[in-house]
């Protein structure tokens, strides 16, 4: 291959490095309002009074919106307002909203509201929703609007519940001879991009809304608008430039209806939301949480036989997002294990916590924990190798998944090839444990993991291609560009197929709803596999008109005709061609005669035979195929004060076939960055009252320059025979093991079994305590 | 507040710019010079998106006041020109989301010239200042190293 494979620079790479790429806080009109929210300080409390009478006298000030009733916003379920009413049910939801002429006046007049609140008693995790005598998250639950397939249980806090039954529990655990069980947990966190979330919205007088969002998902955002408010949806326009980073959390609509409502409330003039730090990290919807207990079943050999899952989601205080990840956690819910007889409940619960988005890996970096230390417990118990016991029990082309979808060569990568590269690229034969001295030990610990995609079975994605004069392309597709590098890999798959030179094929990085062709959203690894096969539509669909022209003006016929380096010439004989530049917009023949016009190609496509999930079994098929893959964290820790180093961190998987390589590189170690971040510190900090106490950037800690340990990363090539070139996902990948294998380098390290995140030595030290303490 | 008008220094160019003593130089380069190179990402000094080098020197321009800067240099990210720290970032794939970018350049470009036989400890210490949520660091270690190799 000329193109595919190689470390094509990305489009967009002098507008990055030159500070001239713009986001959405970067576009700013003379005129545009500025909105600011006023933000619940309790996790659960009812509002008693709001005081607006100051802040009206305020300079500037051309709203105020408090207290009024809107649609119920929500994808699954509508139970939120938009902006609260009556009660608050978590820290941090808005409860009003100021537009001002500029930010200062706005921020002045919001600090100048003042609103009465009585606590409530507050739900702080999903395991203590989860009790009968729990207090209620919404009391109306029942009479929420709700998608088909959202089950919630009224007067309870489940905001859904989906179940997995595979198989004969009774004959699995018969065949079980050895038995584990254990439980899980760790709170909310966020995604922490870079850019905080920012939207704009103006109504213009015939009805059009424009709106500009920092948003992985313009098109839902389009769509739920409409929805919700009763807006005609193609007068809704939703423009999204570059976004800083987004890794789920932007998947969420939630500022453009408020942006919306701003913009309404003073006669549709441009007004914009940008959230601070604070506010993205409170207000904006987070990173789940989720209490988990597996039991796992095995024979002597270690052959998986029988197992059986809770998970309760941290859906936080309303449903959005969270009924997915739950569906998503059922769907994959043993990993990547041959398992026969399989029950398992996942639940999303209601909690006074901020609402969930999905975050990359979308539940399986989560589950992964749980799984991961259970096959290690596990490994323990059998005395076995622990990726040995992995090894044995891959799982493989003619298994079934939990939701009973028969894998075969294409839809399943090969976990044993990952594993087998992990061993090699890992040393994991040198032994797990390597002491250094008294004070230090280096420890490995490992993991793996599978994933498909849960996406709507209608999710479509388009490509738009035209030609210039100079016979170069344009490329157009509702793919965001939010860091993966997505659009340079569309323009590889292009050029790859066409012949021709990649720098010829211009990329537009803007989506807006009128003129992009939808991608349903940049979510789930979906961009290149739906993308990819897009744009080779499209591709087919310019050559077809191109040998047309050609054939007609070279007299020669279409199968005699070859296209290839921006040209379309005779096969035996090349020097007989016509350049693009030719017949891209058409031929003109000397006398002045022309045919044809501007070539115009497109390509769409929908994931084939996707379905809904048996309420009552699961059985269904989820997602298209499943990327499967292999890790390996090594630590250093201190005997003294239980600090660990982070020294290396390794993924193998199955990506089909690398595209970009650099890019495909940056993705892997880039997400496993973050899922060591999310195992070894960030989490949300709640008090009683279900306040976050830690909503900062001092205080919620991103791994920093230097802290990363040394990244290996191995690929292995199965084909994903309908994607373009085999490409499978990879955005989320390298994150979803660390979890997992960090906690089994640890929990060897330490000595103790760690169930909670983030590992941190606080943690280590009370575990040390504890079995200290029972020992005396 | 009251506004008043005062002279910049911005990439070599003096601009006149009219604003509240209390605006910080982040807020008044992007507001009011059009320059939206620099980031804001916490306002707080605590993530470095929004960092400019101020004679020479890297600077988080959320925590100082334009008014500070009267009389020095300021250089943003839309004053490099084909500097090799840009072109490293660009061969090194060593941004993703490019939010952070600016300011990691321009972080780097002063310890560069400030710093030209920069160690591991010395980066460290000037690069832990900024983050970068999308990727893993060692792309930006290859950009930056790979410019001081060459020094
Ligand atoms: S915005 Fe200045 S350090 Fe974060
Ligand atoms: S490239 Fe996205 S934060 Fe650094």
């Amino acid at each position: 291959m000329e193109v595919v494979g190689k470390s094509v620079i990305r489009k967009e790479a002098f507008d990055k490095v030159t500070g001239r790429a713009r986001y959405t806080h970067d576009y700013q009109t003379s005129g545009m309002l500025s909105a600011k929210m006023v933000i619940s300080p309790y996790g659960h409390a009812k509002i008693v009074s709001i005081d607006t009478s100051k802040a009206r006298q305020v300079p500037g000030v051309r709203a105020i919106i408090a207290g009024k009733r809107y649609p119920l916003t929500g994808e699954a379920i509508r139970d939120r307002p938009p902006i609260a009413v009556d009660k608050v049910r978590y820290h941090g939801e808005p409860v009003a909203l100021v537009v001002a002429d500029t930010p200062g006046q706005a921020k002045t007049a919001a600090d100048l509201i003042h609103v009465q609140y009585e606590p409530l008693p507050v739900v702080n995790s999903p395991t203590q929703a989860f009790r009968r005598d729990a207090p209620l998250v919404h009391e109306r639950l029942g009479e929420y609007k709700k998608e088909e397939d959202s089950h919630p249980v009224p007067g309870t806090n489940i905001a859904t519940h989906i179940k997995i039954r595979k198989g004969n529990m009774e004959k699995g655990w018969s065949e079980s001879e050895v038995v584990v069980e254990a439980s899980f947990s760790f709170a909310p966190s966020d995604h922490a991009a870079m850019e905080t979330r920012c939207s704009t919205a103006e109504i213009l007088p015939d009805g059009q809304i424009i709106i500009m969002t920092s948003s992985q998902a313009p098109f839902m955002a389009k769509r739920l608008i409409a929805d919700y408010f009763g807006e005609d949806m193609g007068k809704i326009i939703v423009h999204t430039p570059f976004v800083g980073g987004a890794y789920g959390g932007k998947a969420s609509v939630q500022l453009e209806v408020l942006a919306y409502i701003a913009s309404k409330e003073v006669g549709g003039k441009p007004v914009k939301l940008l959230n601070t730090r604070e506010e993205d990290i409170l207000t904006s919807p987070c990173h789940i949480g989720l209490d988990a207990t597996v039991k796992l079943g095995a024979d002597r050999n270690g052959k998986l036989k029988a197992a059986e899952i809770q998970y309760l989601w941290d859906g936080g205080a309303y449903s959005d997002k969270a009924i997915d990840v739950t569906r998503s956690g059922a769907v994959d819910c043993t990993g990547p294990y041959k398992l026969e007889n399989v029950w398992c409940d996942s639940y999303c619960m209601y909690t006074n916590h901020p609402y969930a988005a999905p975050f990359r890996g979308f539940s399986h970096s989560e589950l992964s924990f749980a799984i991961e230390r259970t096959m290690d417990i596990l490994a323990g118990k059998l005395n076995m190798d622990p990726l040995e016991l992995r090894h044995i029990n891959a799982i493989q082309p003619g298994d079934t998944t939990p939701t009973r979808v028969l894998l075969n060569r294409s839809n399943i990568g090969d976990l044993r090839k990952c594993i087998e590269k992990l061993r090699e690229l890992f040393n994991w034969n040198e032994g797990p444990v390597k002491e250094i001295n008294e004070r230090y030990v280096r420890v490995k610990g490992i993991s793996c993991s599978w994933k498909t995609s849960t996406i709507d079975p209608d999710a479509p994605s388009g490509v738009i291609l035209t030609f210039n004069r100079d016979g170069s392309i344009n490329l157009m597709s509702g793919v965001i560009e939010i860091g993966t590098g997505t659009k340079t890999v569309l323009a590889q798959i292009l050029a790859e197929r066409l012949k021709m030179d990649v720098d010829k094929i211009h990329v537009r990085m803007e989506v807006d709803t009128q003129t992009t062709p939808e991608h349903w959203k940049t979510v789930a690894s979906r961009g290149t596999y739906m993308g990819g096969r897009a744009v080779l539509e499209a591709a087919e669909d310019v050559i077809r008109q191109l040998t047309e022209i050609a054939a007609c003006v070279l007299r020669a016929p279409i199968q005699d005709l070859e296209v290839g380096g921006s040209r379309v010439y005779l096969r035996d004989d090349p020097a007989i061609g016509l350049h693009f530049k030719d017949i891209g917009y058409g031929y003109q023949y000397p006398n002045g005669n022309a045919i044809g016009g501007q070539i115009i190609g497109k390509g769409n496509i929908v994931l084939r035979h996707l379905s809904h999930l048996d309420p009552e079994t699961g059985a269904g098929k989820p997602g298209p195929e499943w990327t499967p893959a292999a890790y390996g964290v090594e630590i250093e820790f201190d005997r003294r004060d239980y600090t660990y180093r982070l020294v290396k961190a390794c993924t193998v998987v199955d990506i089909g076939k690398v595209m970009n390589e650099k890019a495909a590189l940056g993705q892997v170690m880039g997400a496993m960055s973050m899922g060591l971040a999310f195992a070894g510190r960030e989490t949300f900090y709640f008090d009683e009252l279900g306040r976050v106490l830690n909503p900062q950037l001092r205080t919620y800690r991103p791994l920093r320059y230097g802290e990363n340990p040394e990244f290996l990363v191995g690929f292995v090539e199965t084909p994903a025979l309908d994607s373009a070139y085999g490409a499978r996902g990879v955005g989320e990948h390298g994150l979803m093991g660390m979890p997992g294998a960090l906690g089994n380098a640890l929990s060897l390290a330490a000595g103790v079994s760690f169930h909670h995140l983030p590992l941190i030595p606080e943690l280590v030290w009370k575990a040390k305590e504890a079995a200290r303490n029972a020992s005396i | 507040m009251s506004l008043h008008t005062f002279p910049l220094n911005v990439n070599g160019d003096k601009r006149m710019v009219t604003a509240r003593f209390a605006d910080t130089l982040l807020f008044v380069l992007r507001g009011r010079l059009g320059l939206t190179g620099a980031k804001p990402g916490c306002l707080n000094g605590d993530c470095g998106a929004c960092s400019v080098n101020v004679d020479g020197w890297p600077m988080k321009s959320c925590l100082m006041l334009a008014v500070e800067a009267i009389g020095k240099e300021v250089t943003t990210i839309e004053g490099l020109k084909d500097t090799p720290i840009q072109k490293a970032f660009v061969e090194n794939f060593a941004f993703q989301c490019g939010y952070c970018t600016p300011g990691f350049i321009m972080n780097c470009h002063a310890l560069i010239k400030q710093h030209p036989d920069a160690g591991d400890d010395t980066i460290k210490e000037w690069l832990e200042s900024n983050i970068c949520r999308c990727t893993g660091y060692a792309e930006i270690e290859k950009a930056v190293k790979s410019v001081l190799e060459k020094k």
